[in-house]
């Protein structure tokens, strides 16, 4: 049986997909849907005309593919929508079976297997087989081997760029030589495999698009400053697929303007979209294990919680007019950034968005972001004052995750909040 | 004013504890079954304490829950997290307590504890079996030893053995090579203690260890680990014989809060 035979016998998922009630959603919310879906789909017709289709990594700058109008799937964002989906377990595992270890970014190792020919039961998360693939390595060294794997497997072309670990706060001049300079043989690489040139006007107008999907999305993510909020902060987490798949089309920055427009709108009428009164606001640190967001939730909604600040959100905001400003902006990704950096993030994301606590996830996944997040976590809290909670999960893999664990983490992080809230009246 | 008896009861994942507080301040009764959530240890504990005191569900002016098992219990008016209910308890017992550590069954925490007997701070250990009771169980089980023997024995050490691997299944293959190797049983059990207090102090020390330091849960009537403990942090430690009924005890101090 070949991969694809093996792809269709696969029992469809044991843990069905979560029974979705059905939520009237605004305008804005289903103009962004939209957008991530059209994504999808257009890769999917593309490849049934023939046209080539590429995968690409979270933080290679979309705007090149864009300009050159080629059809990009994003694996990461694919992986998070099937994890959502409960398809997270079988696919790891069939990751594993064919030797990739399971301490692996899950991400990777969802997507290797469907790589392999495995589908999802996530039908909506479907993506054609790649003809090229776009890996930048700003948010971690793991996406390197999995693109050199993924390239193998179809025998594809490869375009790499190679953005290090920067061990200081400021990019400097050499830097962004060195990433620009691997920019400009990617946009070469990209013309042979089209046969088109690179379009300098066209690429700036794509630039217009993604600065305006980048104002839009900080505009919508400082909605959560106001106390109380407009919107829950949980909502990001849904956007980010925006973000991630399509920042550089027109589409996408009027969905975002959308939404802050219905925001505003919120803030007048006193309305949220936070399901329940909002009691505390707390910063949630590091990517969601997304197969559990329901037990994720659940404790939040009990107790009152509205995530205010999500750490990763504001990262996707790529601001700049050329290459060159391309090659500053994608320089600075959330784990390639030095820790004094990666403190000051978060410290200021806190005081804006007014915390009372924060919650943070030791991610199995994602080494680059949880291997040094207890030395970060120590100054930031040390800077602020605020109880904070770690609890361990995994983005992508359910098996690595426990909710009662999780929920007596939160309902004692709740505790801790209320405690410091009384003092602070007392002491009034 | 009428006497009020409160219940705390704290399921944990090896042990069900109850205690009842008359008035908030004299301990009237106490229980501990040794099996915990999901299983019959609840209710066996809740009846014996109830039975020990004299009194009835009827009596109880307030019934607080915490624990891994503290949702599935109809019986209380509350639930609240054992992180909570250790700080108070261990307040209620050392007034001075800024510091409590907890070795349960399967986890381990450190708690900063405000002068008020509130919780300030945190850490519990990751998923990990490594420095907690679960950790010790599997090891006495190796060395054929009764977990409650490891403090007498591990005293009796003369040499200092390293068991260098937090995992408790690589510790466990370590321990098994020493005894290949000839090794005497308390020195190993020493390098056992040391290793808990390693991984136990690293926690502590991410919270910061401010005196005075109580060590409350199971493990603390293990010796061996509370000295190892003192060695590796640099302090005196404190527990008491009520160590293991310290969540029980602050869930009942919050059910007294509750009703008052
Ligand atoms: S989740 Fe972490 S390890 Fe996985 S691809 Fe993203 S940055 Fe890399």
């Amino acid at each position: 049986m070949n991969d694809k035979e093996k792809a269709e016998q696969a029992p469809v998922s044991a843990e069905a997909a979560p029974v979705k009630k059905k939520k009237t959603q605004s305008p804005g919310v289903l103009a962004l849907q939209k957008v991530v879906n059209d994504v999808y789909q257009a890769a999917r017709d593309a490849k049934k005309e023939g046209k080539l289709v590429g995968w690409s990594s979270s933080k290679f700058p979309c705007e090149i593919a864009e300009t050159f109008d080629l059809n990009v799937v994003y694996p990461e964002n694919q992986a998070a929508g099937i994890a959502a989906h409960h398809d997270d377990t079988r696919l790891c595992t069939i990751a594993e079976n064919e030797g990739y270890d399971a301490d692996i970014c899950s991400y990777a190792r969802i997507n290797l297997a469907y790589a392999m020919g495995n589908e999802t039961t996530n039908e909506g998360r479907r993506m054609p087989m790649p003809d090229f693939v776009l890996c930048c390595n700003n948010i971690c060294n793991c996406m390197t081997k999995w693109y050199e794997n993924i390239a193998r497997i179809h025998n594809i072309p490869l375009i790499m760029v190679d953005i290090p670990y920067s061990n200081y706060p400021e990019v400097d001049d050499d830097f962004v030589a060195y990433v620009r300079g691997q920019f400009d043989i990617a946009i070469k690489q990209l013309e042979e495999l089209t046969g088109k040139k690179f379009d300098e006007e066209k690429f700036k107008r794509v630039c217009g698009y993604a600065n305006r999907t980048a104002n839009a999305w900080l505009k919508v993510c400082d909605y959560l400053q106001y106390k109380p909020s407009p919107m829950s902060g949980f909502d990001l987490f849904n956007h980010m697929a925006d973000v991630v798949t399509a920042r550089g089309k027109k589409e996408t920055a009027e969905a975002f303007e959308l939404l802050a427009s219905e925001l505003e709108e919120n803030l007048k009428t006193g309305k949220s979209t936070l399901p329940f009164p909002e009691q505390h606001r707390i910063m949630m640190e590091g990517i969601p294990p997304w197969p559990h967001l329901r037990e994720l939730f659940k404790p939040l909604k009990e107790h009152g919680l509205n995530v205010t600040a999500v750490v990763y959100a504001p990262a996707f905001a790529f601001r700049f007019n050329d290459v060159e400003g391309m090659a500053r902006s994608y320089a600075v990704a959330p784990n390639s950034v030095c820790l004094e950096k990666g403190v000051d993030w978060r410290s200021q994301l806190c005081k804006d968005n007014k915390v009372d606590g924060a919650l943070v996830h030791y991610n199995r996944a994602c080494k680059a972001w949880s291997g040094y997040m207890p030395e970060m976590q120590r100054r930031w809290q040390n800077e602020l004052g605020i109880p904070v909670v770690g609890y361990d999960g995994d983005q992508a893999d359910s098996r690595n995750f426990n909710a009662a664990q999780y929920e007596t983490r939160v309902q004692a992080l709740v505790e801790a909040m209320e405690e410091a809230d009384r003092k602070k009246e007392s002491g009034k | 004013m009428n006497t009020l008896y409160t219940m705390g009861i704290d399921i944990g994942s090896t042990a069900s504890k109850c205690v009842i507080l008359k008035d908030g301040k004299e301990i009237v009764s106490k229980s501990l079954v040794s099996v915990g959530a999901g299983t019959s240890g609840p209710s066996r504990a809740i009846a014996e304490v109830l039975e020990n005191g004299g009194l009835k569900r009827e009596d109880m002016a307030f019934v607080l829950a915490t624990g891994y098992g503290r949702n599935s219990l109809e019986i209380a008016d509350k639930q609240m997290s054992e992180l909570s209910c250790h700080a108070h308890g261990a307040h209620f017992l050392f007034p001075n307590v800024h510091t409590v550590i907890d070795i349960g069954g399967q986890d381990a925490k450190v708690l900063h504890v405000g002068d008020d007997g509130n919780l300030v701070n945190f850490v519990m250990n990751d998923k990990c079996a490594a420095g907690t009771g679960r950790f010790l169980d599997v090891m006495a089980r190796v060395l054929e030893v009764d977990v409650g023997d490891l403090a007498g024995l591990g005293a009796k050490s003369q040499v200092q053995v390293e068991i260098s691997s937090t995992c408790t299944v690589f510790a466990e293959s370590e321990v098994i090579s020493q005894l290949a190797k000839g090794t005497d049983r308390c020195d190993i059990i020493d390098g056992i203690h040391r290793s808990v207090a390693g991984r136990v102090g690293g926690l502590a020390r991410r919270v910061g260890v401010q005196p005075d330091v109580v060590m409350t849960g199971g493990v603390a009537r293990n010796c061996g680990v509370l000295h190892a403990l003192e060695k590796e942090l640099n302090t005196e430690i404190q527990t008491s014989p009520l160590a293991q009924y310290n969540g029980a005890l602050g869930a009942a101090l919050f059910a007294f809060e509750k009703c008052r």
